[in-house]
Parts: structure tokens; C-alpha cells; sequence
């Protein structure tokens, strides 16, 4: 169904938007497939074959609203002054949900942070830790790190989103910036998988020191683990019996 | 193996003791023995995960030499029950049932921060209906004393004033009769959910509440006459555990460890939410910024509350109440039927089973739709902040579109403020790594969700 209606909007012009966005749409990843996520029994909703895609990450152009050009502008100007660019650092700007999100180039993160810590105009003296988001279908650019700023001085609040490829799932460490993010880096690391460089010892802090896997990944399985207890082994759930 | 080689032996750290087993005199007398006193070897003490005065299972791995503590170190995950990671199965409506088991001292506020990110996920913030703000300040309110007054209670039972915690479970044992008799549990209450609260307050709660508001004034000052100028709980606290403003930010700490350092920033006033901005109520602070100003700052938080407290029953006992909703009129978001008692004991709804079944079939569809997948939520993402009785408490939820989060992180105050235990500890003595773990007020079951 989804090819036949793929020829016919490439039919019908190259020029009419809706089919531009049509095809755009089509040639994302597919996200999910079916309804319900379920992949062992069968999907009786007739939904199976649904193809869910993912919406394209648009960069919204200015004015941006609210302090979100001004804050832009600070930064453009701090990082001008300090000698970097700030086009390089931030190649994608997005305000949704009345937030700002600058997306960041790793390799920018740190001088990045320096500017909006100790820039008077920006003041972000505060940083709620980093919040790990694995998306298998963004090649490229699989794990992505979150930072939640705070400027207590301003008012604002700022979100920093950095990505990094799964071959090569490296982020620099901000605990010198921001030493608050210690723990919250290692339990990026321990969930995620995510290498913070740089950080003075990262380490598993929520799961065992010598557990296998990172569990928040999406190629993680909810469960499936056995239970030790006194010796004795309990297969995961969906193992424990079989009616047959 | 025996005590007597154990204590001799020499491993890469040194003379280990081991008292796993052993014989307690010969760990004694090989502790007094001349060489051990004479010499500046160091003791590295295992406190936890099971040790009573810390606040669940914390585990602190401590090095002293002699009374004073030179490194601490916290170790936590005991209490990871991988909520966030279970939340991405579930619709995200039943996200509030998950959630509300993180910090179980202060389920509504997890609550309310999870439901406000869904709903700027949503877009309907302008849609929640007046009367569930309110109850949502008021459960919020009832939520902060309770979970403060466990705060001072296990506070005063770790450093040995048993009294003031007999009464902080009094007076908590008050507001949890409050919380069941509104949402119909005392704890883990899924009582907010996206688009509103799940009922309306029950008959005879604005009498109830309006007696609670009388009596706690009275409770709460006979904690007050306990402690506030008791000079064995001053010295305990006062000038311990300290941390100024600068430390705070370094460390991102916040809620009443920053404003017992002087800094009066209260999300409640700075980024209101749920209407705190038509309440009225002070920010209280002290600039000691030391345990003993925690404690303060947490009473003075209580008498506020009461304040807002009595403020949500006035606005909830005015001439409409009952008729106002409570949930979001948009049935795709609230949940299809509101359920009634029916005479045979169960919650059901006559009226809208005869609807699906008997005369449209396309809300029999929307019906089966909204139970079994939820409501689709757009694709972005949105984090939002409440102020919980220990700080900062956020939700950074992340939509693919569907009927679940894609990812819902929580940013818990109790995590990132117990990483200044060890600059509240490190330099002091052993008895007051007790005192600055208590003021920091962890919950571990938010610490390691």
C-alpha cells in the first residue's frame, strides 16, 4: 500500500508540499513496527505490518520567541569573543513544548558549557545532570546525552542535546564544568552505555559492578534475567513453564 | 580460617582485620597492640547497606583516622528497581503508577512532575480543569508535611531523641489518614494523572481537612519545644554537616539544603506551576547552612504549607464545589467512563456499557482503543521541574508518537543531593556523618528508581 501511494504522490508533481513532505516522511527509519511492540506472539490487531516512522527533527528558524533569541545571541556572542564558532558548535537549534533545545557537537560541549556557566548574560550556574536517550534508528548518531540547565540569576532554563555514533559512543565528560554531574554521568554510562572522557572514575552506580549490558538501551529486554537466590537459579518469566 | 591469621594477614592494602567470624578479643587486642597504635594505618569502615541511620539502603564506605572521617564514600543501587526502564511498556497513563514507587515519601510530587511533562508534551496545560490544580496543591501540600515530618522524626531517632520521632509518626500518621481518605491509599497513591486527578475530594474531606488545619499548628510546636532550643540537639547540629551557596550550585543541590544556606529559591515562586502563583506563602531561609538551618527551614516549610493548605480547602469549598471536573474534558485523555460504585460492590458505569453496547459501535472502537493502547502523545520532548519536600524534582519525558513514553527520565533531588555527603562529612568526626546524612533527607528509593 505504502509503495503504490509513494508512485502515485511522484506522479501528481515534484512541486506540491504535501507530497514533498510525503516523501520525506517515507524515506525516514522506520521506527517501530506493529501496534503493540509485542515481536513473539502474534499480533491480533491487524496492525502487524503497521511501519511507524519517525518524524524528521526540523530546526525552527527565528525568531525563536520568548528569551530563546536573546539567550542565542548571548552565546553567539560570548563564543565569537572567546574565538569559536558558534555555527560549528550548535549546527541545530529547536524550541518545542515553549523549551529551547541547542544541539551541540561533542567535540564543542565543554567550551560550549564554559560560555553559558560563567558568561554574565547567561549565568547557567546550575546543571540538572545529563539524561541518556538511545535511538537504534538514527544512524549515526544513536545515543544522545541530555543536559537540563539552570540559570538561577536569569530565570531560564536550557537544554543541551549531544550525540554520539554507537561505533564510537564517546562524550567528553562536564564534571570539571559542573561536578554535579558525576553521578548523573556514570548512571548514563551504566544504563546507556555512553563513555563520559575525562570522568575521574566512571563506574557502575545503579546496576552490580559486574553486570553485563547497559539495560536502558532499546536492545535491552525488559526482564529476561534469572533470579539467583541461595544457590538456586529461577529462569527469567517468560522461561519459567511451558504449557504444551 | 582463624581470626589470628586473618588479622595477620597482608594483603596489597596493608594488615587487613577482618571480624567476619572471627573472635572479637583478637580483633581488639590486635587493634591495641603497640605497633597497630603506633603506626598511621587507617580504618576503613563499612557502614550499611543495612544500618539503621541510613535512611534505607545506603551503603557508606568510610576511612577514619582515629574520630575523623578523611574520605567518604556513598554507594548506592541497592533500591534500583528499573522504574524509568519499566515505564517504556506501559501506556502512559499507567507511567503514574510506576513512577509514584520512586521517592516513596513523596509519591504525589513524582506524580506531578511526570503528568505536568506529559501534559506540555500534549499541549494541554490551558485545558486542566481549575479544581484538580487545586487538589493537586493540596495533595502536594499534605504530601510535604508528611514527608518532612519523617524527615525531623528519623532525624531525631538517628541522634537519639526517640520522642520527637514517636511524635513525627504521630502527626505523619495525621496526614497519611488525610492522603487515604482522598485518593485512597497512604502511599503510592496514583492519584494525578495526565489531564487532571482520578476523583474529586469524598464527603466529609473538607471537615477533616479543615480540622487538620486547626490541631497541626499545636503538633507541629511541640516538635518545636523539643527540639529548636535543645542544646544537646544543638550541638549535634549546629555548625555540622555545612555547605554554603557556592557548593550547592557546584554540587547542583537544591530545596531546603539551599535555602537553609540563604539562597530563597523555590520553584513554587520562581517557575510556578498548578497555580502556585495565586497562593499565598513565604519562602523560608537561613543562612547558618548547616544541619541544624535544615531543620529549621523544613518547620517553617510546614507552617507554609498549612498556609496553602487552608487556602485549596477555601477554594474547594466554595458554592460550586462537586460540580466543577476534575479530569480533562477531552475524553480521549481522561479515561473513557467515570466509574460509580454499582450494589454489587464494584466499580462500573451502567450508563456507558449501555452506550458502547447498544447504541454506537464507533465508541465501542474509541473505548477498546483508549483501554487497551492509551492515548497517543506527539513526538518531542519536554522536562519539567516541581519542587519537592528535597528540591529539584524533574521529569524528562521523551515521545516517539505512540501510546508509551519513549523515554521518561527522572532528575530525583535525593540522587544528586546526597553526592554532597561527602563534602558535608569528610574533615568531621564519624558521629557526624549521621547528622549530615540525615539532613540531607535522602529517600533511597528515589535515589536508585
Amino acid at each position: 500500500m505504502t509503495s503504490q501511494g509513494g508512485e502515485n504522490e511522484q506522479q501528481d508533481g515534484a512541486a506540491d508540499p504535501a507530497a514533498i513532505a510525503g516523501r520525506e516522511r517515507l524515506a525516514e527509519q522506520v521506527q517501530r513496527t506493529g501496534m503493540f511492540g509485542t515481536e513473539t506472539t502474534g499480533d491480533t490487531s491487524g496492525y502487524g505490518g503497521l511501519k511507524v516512522r519517525r518524524a524528521p527533527l526540523v530546526a525552527t528558524p527565528r525568531p525563536y520567541g520568548s528569551y530563546f533569541d536573546e539567550l542565542a545571541d548571548s552565546l553567539a556572542g560570548a563564543m565569537d569573543a572567546a574565538g569559536a564558532s558558534y555555527g560549528d558548535a550548535v549546527p541545530l537549534v529547536v524550541v518545542s513544548s515553549g523549551e529551547l533545545t541547542l544541539y551541540v557537537r561533542r567535540e564543542h560541549l565543554l567550551s560550549v558549557l564554559r560560555q553559558l556557566r560563567d558568561h554574565p548574560d547567561l549565568s547557567f550556574e546550575m546543571c540538572l545532570g545529563v539524561s541518556g536517550v538511545h535511538y537504534p534508528d538514527q544512524a549515526g548518531a544513536e545515543l544522545h546525552a541530555v543536559y537540563h540547565l539552570l540559570s538561577i540569576t536569569h530565570n531560564r532554563r536550557l537544554r543541551l542535546e549531544v550525540t554520539a555514533p554507537d561505533a564510537d559512543p564517546h562524550v567528553p565528560s562536564v564534571v570539571d564544568v559542573y561536578p554535579t554531574c558525576d553521578w548523573h554521568e556514570r548512571e548514563t554510562w551504566d544504563f546507556f552505555g555512553l563513555i563520559f572522557d575525562g570522568h575521574p572514575a566512571l563506574t557502575r552506580i545503579e546496576m552490580p559492578d559486574d553486570w553485563r549490558g547497559h539495560p536502558q538501551r532499546k536492545d535491552y529486554p525488559l526482564g529476561g534475567i534469572p533470579v539467583e537466590y541461595r544457590g538456586a537459579t529461577i529462569p527469567p518469566p517468560d522461561e519459567r513453564r511451558a504449557y504444551e | 580460617m582463624t581470626a589470628s591469621s586473618q588479622a595477620q594477614a597482608e594483603g596489597s592494602e596493608g594488615r587487613v582485620y577482618d571480624i567476619g567470624g572471627a573472635d572479637w578479643d583478637d580483633v581488639v587486642a590486635a587493634a591495641q597492640s603497640p605497633d597497630f597504635q603506633s603506626s598511621d594505618e587507617r580504618m576503613v569502615v563499612n557502614m550499611g547497606p543495612q544500618h539503621p541511620s541510613t535512611h534505607g539502603v545506603l551503603r557508606l564506605i568510610l576511612t577514619l583516622d582515629g574520630e575523623t572521617v578523611t574520605e567518604l564514600r556513598p554507594v548506592i543501587g541497592y533500591l534500583h528497581t528499573g522504574i524509568e526502564k519499566n515505564m517504556e511498556f506501559r501506556t502512559w497513563t499507567q507511567g503514574v503508577t510506576f513512577c509514584a514507587r520512586m521517592d516513596y515519601l513523596s509519591p504525589l510530587f513524582n506524580e506531578a512532575a511526570y503528568c505536568l511533562a506529559v501534559e506540555k508534551l500534549l499541549g494541554i496545560q490551558a485545558e486542566i480543569p481549575e479544581r484538580a490544580s487545586v487538589l493537586r496543591v493540596l495533595l502536594m501540600e499534605l504530601n510535604r508535611i508528611g514527608s518532612h515530618l519523617t524527615a525531623i522524626g528519623t532525624f531525631g531517632l538517628e541522634i537519639g531523641a526517640t520522642t520527637v520521632f514517636i511524635y513525627g509518626m504521630r502527626e505523619r500518621e495525621k496526614t497519611l489518614d488525610l492522603l487515604e481518605l482522598i485518593t485512597g491509599l497512604r502511599m503510592n497513591n496514583a492519584y494525578i494523572r495526565p489531564g487532571g486527578v482520578s476523583q474529586d475530594l469524598p464527603a466529609g474531606a473538607i471537615d477533616r481537612l479543615r480540622e487538620y488545619v486547626r490541631i497541626m499548628p499545636g503538633l507541629l510546636g511541640e516538635i518545636r519545644a523539643l527540639f529548636d532550643a535543645a542544646p544537646a540537639f544543638a550541638a549535634r547540629t549546629k555548625d555540622v554537616a555545612y555547605l554554603d551557596v557556592t557548593g550547592c550550585m557546584a554540587l547542583g543541590v537544591t530545596g531546603p539544603i539551599l535555602r537553609a544556606a540563604g539562597l530563597p529559591w523555590d520553584l513554587r515562586k520562581s517557575q510556578p506551576y498548578c497555580g502556585y502563583e495565586t497562593y499565598e506563602f513565604d519562602v523560608p531561609t537561613r543562612t547558618t547552612a548547616d544541619a541544624y538551618g535544615r531543620y529549621i527551614v523544613r518547620m517553617d516549610e510546614m507552617d507554609q504549607s498549612l498556609r496553602i493548605i487552608a487556602q485549596c480547602v477555601d477554594r474547594l469549598s466554595g458554592a460550586a464545589a462537586g460540580t466543577q471536573p476534575v479530569m480533562i474534558a477531552d475524553k480521549k485523555i481522561g479515561w473513557p467512563a467515570r466509574l460509580a460504585l454499582g450494589p454489587d460492590g464494584l466499580g462500573n458505569s451502567p450508563d456507558h456499557i449501555a452506550h458502547i453496547m447498544s447504541q454506537s459501535m464507533e465508541a465501542l472502537i474509541h473505548h477498546f482503543k483508549l483501554v487497551t493502547e492509551g492515548f497517543r502523545v506527539p513526538a518531542g520532548q519536554a522536562y519539567v521541574a516541581v519542587e519537592s519536600p528535597r528540591g529539584e524534582l524533574g521529569c524528562h519525558a521523551v515521545s516517539d508518537g505512540g501510546t508509551r513514553p519513549y523515554r521518561a527520565h527522572f532528575r530525583d533531588p535525593s540522587f544528586t543531593n546526597l553526592q554532597a555527603a561527602a563534602v558535608m562529612a569528610e574533615g568531621g568526626l564519624v558521629a557526624d556523618v549521621i547528622v549530615a546524612i540525615a539532613s540531607i533527607d535522602p529517600v533511597l528509593g528515589g535515589v536508585d528508581r
